[in-house]
């Protein structure tokens, strides 16, 4: 036997401890402590808990401050999905809009949510921070249909993010500067 | 009563009328005490508990309606209703005579105890007082004790009945555990007939509450420390109250007794179960605590209306302290195991209690011969 085994003798209970009583005492004071605390619970529907910055929650489009839609349609977050819940029908800027510099735009973008794992790899590979999983984390419908979000809805849900770069817009001033490979 | 009518049988009238207002009173403290021990469980475990129930009129009501809302003052009404209107369905597998049977065997001694408790008093002009009871008899207690031992037959009945395993081992349960502890409440309760002997019937609930009157010293609980708790523990385990709910024992026997019977007929076991939680508390209170009396003689009982209202107040405030006791102590003690309840009962309480009752019965001799 290892020497450093240490045997805790179990000592026999006590007169009082055989009663019961002043445990169950003591456990009295600890209930009637708890019942004037108060409440640990979220009463849910009514109060929602606080989502940390950082949570992965369902995937949206989101549109820059001056309310150009980011995707590019490069199908980037398509090729990377895991679960293939990323469906994009890339589409082209016409000739006449001013951001037509831009040259794509997607036509159509469904995410299944049925298929969608949060993994945020979508969020991780979007070259142009046009994905974001933001902190919706309550997902329900009626049928199949309804649990893929089109492209309005994709936007709806999205909003607009603050964009620190403008990068089209600079593209778009170096262009016309002459100096096209910015 | 003086009527400027005649009733035609006044007195069947009377009686009526005074048991249905007993049975109200009763009822509905049954249904609110399962709504205080739904709050209070609520809030030992740090959650609000029911706070929806609402109802359209009262509930409207700008403060008040919202705050009684909260409190989940409504709930007994909807817990009631859905009992009520619920498809009673009856099992294919059950024996149907007795399995119909059972509930009402439980509910009904529940509710006929409360015949012989006296819950207040009335004193008239000349000081003569009588204690407000629909049947003043002279073996008050004896008759509690025997018919709300009948209930559990009603337990034995619905477990054996069902013809199913659960039910039938919570039958079981509930038959040796109230064998076990009936003995040692019987015994626990015969020294305080000594002790208040000297009335003229001390079996008379009423006559052990005058017995205490005056100063709180004079009350049983402070005299019989000992038989007021064997008492108290065998009235957990005769209402199968946790740490005592063997027939119940939601762990091990899903529902235990009534694990077949749903809707109206588990409602009725339901509300004997509480009836029998507030009757025994009343009882309790009648013998131990002084029954309507402060403990204070300066605030004792008035002539008139008056005392009449102090007298219930007081015997009401003390039972639902009681039943708030019982509550309390469920939702803080775990279950004890079938055999330790067993040991606990015939190696524990038992010889105390006769230990208690020989304590008891030297002392009054020696008390009686001395002075």
């Amino acid at each position: 036997m290892p020497t450093s085994v240490k045997v805790v003798d179990r000592k026999p209970l006590s007169f009082s401890e055989r009663t019961y009583l002043p445990q169950i005492v003591s456990g009295l004071k600890i209930t009637m402590k708890n019942m004037f605390k108060p409440a640990v619970t979220l009463e849910y529907p009514d109060e929602r808990p606080k989502i940390p910055t950082g949570y992965r929650g369902v995937p949206t489009l989101v549109k820059d401050p001056k309310g150009r839609e980011k995707c590019v349609s490069c199908q980037l977050c398509e090729f990377v999905c895991p679960p293939k819940a990323i469906r994009i029908t890339p589409g082209s800027i016409a000739e006449d809009d001013d951001q037509a510099h831009v040259e794509k735009a997607p036509k159509e973008f469904e995410i299944n949510m049925l298929r969608c794992i949060y993994c945020g790899y979508c969020q991780e590979v979007c070259p142009e921070e046009a994905i974001w999983l933001q902190d919706i984390y309550s997902v329900s419908g009626y049928s199949r249909e309804e649990m893929v979000n089109k492209k309005d809805k994709l936007y709806e849900l999205g909003g607009t993010l603050p964009d620190d770069h403008f990068k089209w817009d600079k593209k778009k001033t170096a262009e016309e500067a002459g100096g096209a490979h910015h | 009563m003086n009527l400027p009518f005649e009733i035609p049988f006044e007195n069947t009238v009377l009686a009526v009328a005074k048991g249905t207002a007993m049975i109200a009173v009763v009822m509905g403290m049954a249904a609110y005490a399962v709504l205080v021990e739904r709050k209070v469980a609520a809030w030992i475990q740090g959650r609000p508990g029911p706070n929806r129930t609402s109802l359209p009129l009262i509930g409207g009501i700008p403060v008040i309606g919202p705050f009684l809302t909260r409190l989940g003052v409504f709930q007994p009404a909807a817990d009631g209703l859905k009992f009520l209107f619920k498809e009673d369905a009856l099992p294919g597998h059950v024996n149907k005579f007795y399995y119909v049977l059972a509930p009402l065997i439980a509910f009904i001694p529940a509710m006929t105890t409360m015949t012989v408790l006296p819950f207040g008093v009335w004193t008239n002009a000349e000081g003569v007082s009588s204690p407000l009871v629909l049947a003043n008899l002279d073996i008050g207690i004896l008759f509690i004790l025997a018919v709300s031992s009948l209930g559990v037959y009603g337990i034995i009945l619905a477990g054996w009945s069902a013809n199913s395993k659960y039910p039938f081992l919570g039958g079981i349960r509930a038959s040796a555990q109230m064998i076990s502890y009936e003995l040692a409440m019987g015994l626990s309760l015969l020294p305080v007939f000594m002790w208040h002997a000297g009335n003229d019937s001390t079996m008379n609930i009423a006559n052990i509450i005058g017995a205490q009157s005056g100063w709180i010293w004079h009350w049983t609980i402070v005299t019989q420390p000992l038989s007021a708790l064997i008492f108290l523990v065998a009235l957990f385990a005769e209402t199968n109250r946790l740490p005592f709910d063997m027939p119940e024992s939601e762990t091990d026997l899903v529902a235990g007794y009534n694990t077949e019977y749903g809707a109206f007929k588990f409602g009725l076991f339901f509300v004997g179960e509480y009836t029998h939680i507030i009757i025994g508390s009343g009882v309790f209170t009648a013998l131990f605590l002084g029954g309507w009396y402060t403990g204070l003689p300066l605030l004792d009982a008035p002539v008139g209306i008056l005392g009449l209202l102090i007298s219930v107040s007081v015997f009401l405030t003390k039972t639902l302290a009681l039943v708030f006791f019982f509550i309390w102590v469920r939702w803080t003690l775990p279950r004890f195991r079938y055999d330790q309840v067993m040991s606990l009962g015939w190696t524990k309480l038992l010889p105390i209690s006769v230990a208690n009752l020989l304590f008891y019965t030297v002392l009054i001799a020696l008390i009686e011969t001395v002075f």
